[in-house]
């Protein structure tokens, strides 16, 4: 490369930075609200209530990831501890480091839970709560809750009847929904924060009970909205994997506490 | 001699997943705990002996007054050698009023050996973290009460999990033998 086109090259790559950090941005504000969660929190309570939040727009990518494995290698697939991630851990990845040209834009999947809630501490975020995904993901195109749509309801759970074996698509391609979130339907499983709290089991408070041993405190989670299928999906494929556990359909997208300060106080 | 160095050397830094550590070892997480006198501790504070963790919250009713009592019977099925060698790890749930000084009246009224026992809190993040690697569910229900499934779990000397247990009430034999 010649000097003055080094110098183009280096300004464009500037320019870029700077439209990148002008884009609009990768995460929404969700505010605070009411809602039905197919997992009630205790009997007899019926509704959730969820603070304000931030939701990434799309689920992280694997070319995100890839730029996460160069600030903290050692989360690498040769270099990770196997308590945090099985066999599978990116196993689908061209090298250590890359995924490979034609996956940038897919979805990060094969990755456990330990390493999706590392990826997002290193951006100053967390994994989003089961109440808190269910919540955005309760919104239609044009409803907060749009789950008494039968035709919205019907949408999402034609992508449950994919096959399996479907390349998976890239991210940001399905309509945004009410709060401007896109894919929390129809591209991947995602985890959840509180993984370890999806535990569905009888109310173990009564005398006699066996299970008062194996659970302490009081409380029972049972499931409700039974008819809402494809969110039931979800707390079934959840409540069966371990943290270090990776699935060829299982990604994430990252949350933060609170809503975004107003655009003047940005940096 | 240069490998007695090095380990000396990576044993100075407490706290950190050391080089050494099997890939199956929870010693791995760098987890920031605060024991029941307020000082930070990491997750291998008992790193070289073998140890019983396990996860509870100070207020809670039933089954965590049962844990330690079931902890303490399998110590006392242990002969003398191997129950001074054990040591036990209690990591609370509910990092809001497990504070330090609720841990340590906790101590006091079940009169815990603090020189072998730890009562631990931590935020709620690395709580989430240490439940995942034990394998134990909990979610805090809308009165403040926490429901959790009571595990007991054996680590050896580099933590790595031998054996786990929710039989509580009771000493489990497999929890004595792995101890043995």
């Amino acid at each position: 490369m010649k000097p003055h086109a080094a110098a183009k090259f280096a300004r464009a790559a500037l320019a870029g930075a700077l439209l990148a950090a002008a884009l609009p941005a990768l995460a929404m504000d969700i505010p605070a609200g009411r809602f039905r969660s197919v997992l009630p929190p205790a009997q007899g309570v019926k509704e959730v209530t969820v603070a304000a939040f931030q939701l990434d727009r799309t689920p992280v990518t694997n070319a995100e990831f890839a730029r996460f494995l160069r600030e903290r290698p050692e989360w690498r697939r040769d270099r990770v501890a196997r308590v945090f991630a099985d066999q599978g851990y990116l196993k689908h990845w061209r090298t250590h480091e890359a995924p490979g040209a034609a996956l940038s834009r897919q979805p990060v999947v094969q990755v456990s839970w330990f390493a999706a809630s590392a990826y997002c501490e290193s951006r100053g975020a967390r994994l989003p709560t089961w109440y808190e995904w269910e919540y955005a993901a309760a919104a239609s195109e044009t409803r907060r809750d749009g789950r008494d749509d039968p035709a919205w309801k019907q949408r999402i759970l034609a992508w449950y009847s994919r096959p399996a074996s479907a390349s998976l698509p890239e991210v940001g391609g399905t309509p945004a929904n009410a709060y401007g979130i896109q894919d929390l339907h129809g591209v991947v499983w995602e985890w959840i924060e509180d993984l370890g709290a999806m535990m569905i089991s009888g109310d173990n408070r009564e005398q006699g009970d066996p299970d008062i041993m194996k659970f302490c405190g009081a409380g029972a989670l049972t499931m409700e909205e039974k008819d809402n299928y494809a969110t039931l999906m979800r707390v079934a494929m959840l409540s069966s994997m371990q943290a270090s556990y990776t699935a060829a359909t299982m990604g994430f997208r990252c949350a933060t506490d609170g809503a975004r300060p107003p655009a003047g106080s940005r940096k | 001699m240069k490998l007695l160095a090095a380990l000396a050397a990576t044993v100075a830094f407490s706290g950190a997943a050391q080089a050494a550590d099997p890939p199956g070892s929870i010693y791995h997480l760098d987890a920031a705990l605060t024991n029941q006198a307020g000082r930070p501790i990491g997750l291998d504070v008992y790193r070289g002996h073998p140890v019983v963790v396990t996860m509870f919250y100070a207020s809670c009713p039933a089954a965590c007054p049962l844990l330690i009592d079931t902890i303490r019977a399998v110590e006392r099925s242990l002969d003398p050698k191997t129950a001074s060698g054990l040591r036990v790890l209690m990591v609370s749930v509910d990092p809001e009023r497990d504070t330090p000084t609720a841990l340590i009246e906790l101590a006091k009224a079940r009169r815990i050996d603090l020189s072998r026992w730890t009562l631990a809190t931590a935020d709620e993040a690395t709580v989430r973290k240490v439940a995942a690697l034990l394998s134990i569910q909990y979610r805090r229900l809308p009165s403040g009460e926490f429901n959790h499934s009571s595990v007991v779990t054996v680590l050896s000397r580099d933590g790595e999990i031998v054996r786990q247990s929710s039989l509580i009430g009771r000493v489990d034999p497999e929890i004595v033998t792995a101890l043995k």
